[in-house]
């Protein structure tokens, strides 16, 4: 097999580097508003600069399972049983353990901050960790091996289960009254350019997610191809063996 | 005074948040490049 010398950037697209070239700019932003633009609160004072990334992390950690969760179904409905669709759910569940370990280390610094402590058992830091801990166990068993539509059927049933822990973490702050905050965004407390902040911060989030999707996937892409030729390589090196005289 | 007290934990957020994006987004294109070299060009129909 002949490499391809050409390509330093194999996943790469027009079309995703304008993305990534977007989502540095946003990053840019995120930084600059959030560290510097943004003003202090009047009680957290420069800790509420937290929120700003640890918001949008917790906001696409959602995102990512709920895809995952979707995409899941999607495979598991009779008709499509594409390895697509299981290929977005799996990229999509570790962009989204990325984004929930950001939230909690985060959100862990945050909590010094506010609450004098790294951390402590109540119902949202508890769901959240237990969360994280589910599609961590989901990564493994996308690795327990088998074969793609193996992988891709197990995982599936796991991640349609997984998905329903998702509005369990949300809901958690309204249901049992924790120590973590209730809703800023949707209670209207956030004004001015703390709001915008925060948006900015939704954007440059979203679009590093929508990049590290697209090229986590093409990678599995490209890790099945090559299993499937190693495969097509071993079977064909059994069926040489077989015809050879002995 | 507290805003200085406070900046570690706001700075060593922002730290740990890039941080771990870009360290994952470099194993990410490292994987592709090693991965690529070994499957013919035809099985990356997206180039």
């Amino acid at each position: 097999m002949t490499p391809d010398p050409a390509s330093k950037r194999p996943t790469s697209t027009q079309f995703s580097r304008g993305l990534g070239a977007a989502a540095l700019v946003g990053s840019a932003w995120l930084l600059l508003f959030g560290l510097f633009l943004s003003p202090n609160d009047r009680v957290q004072k420069t800790g509420v600069r937290i929120m700003y990334i640890h918001v949008p992390s917790a906001w696409l950690a959602y995102l990512a399972f709920i895809v995952t969760g979707l995409s899941s179904a999607a495979y598991l409905w009779k008709r499509t049983r594409s390895l697509r669709w299981d290929r977005l759910a799996g990229a999509s569940a570790e962009v989204g353990v990325l984004f929930m370990g950001i939230t909690l280390v985060t959100g862990s610094l945050w909590g010094r901050i506010s609450w004098g402590t790294f951390w402590t058992w109540d119902s949202r830091l508890t769901t959240t960790a237990f969360l994280f801990v589910t599609y961590i166990g989901y990564l493994a068993v996308r690795d327990l091996g088998g074969t793609h539509q193996q992988r891709a059927r197990r995982s599936a049933v796991l991640a349609v289960l997984a998905v329903l822990e998702v509005p369990l973490v949300h809901f958690s702050v309204k249901w049992w009254r924790p120590l973590h905050q209730q809703e800023s965004v949707a209670e209207g407390e956030l004004k001015g350019l703390m709001l915008f902040t925060l948006f900015v911060g939704l954007i440059s989030f979203t679009l590093l997610y929508v990049w590290l999707v697209l090229h986590r996937q093409r990678v599995m892409e490209m890790d099945d191809a090559r299993d499937d030729h190693g495969l097509d390589l071993a079977l064909a090196e059994r069926r040489n063996e077989a015809l050879e005289p002995r | 005074m507290i805003a200085m007290l406070n900046a570690p934990y706001v700075i060593g957020s922002y730290v740990v948040t890039f941080g771990a994006i870009a360290a994952y987004a470099w194993r990410l294109v490292v994987r592709a490049r090693r991965t690529a070299r070994e499957i013919p060009a035809e099985d990356r129909p997206w180039t």
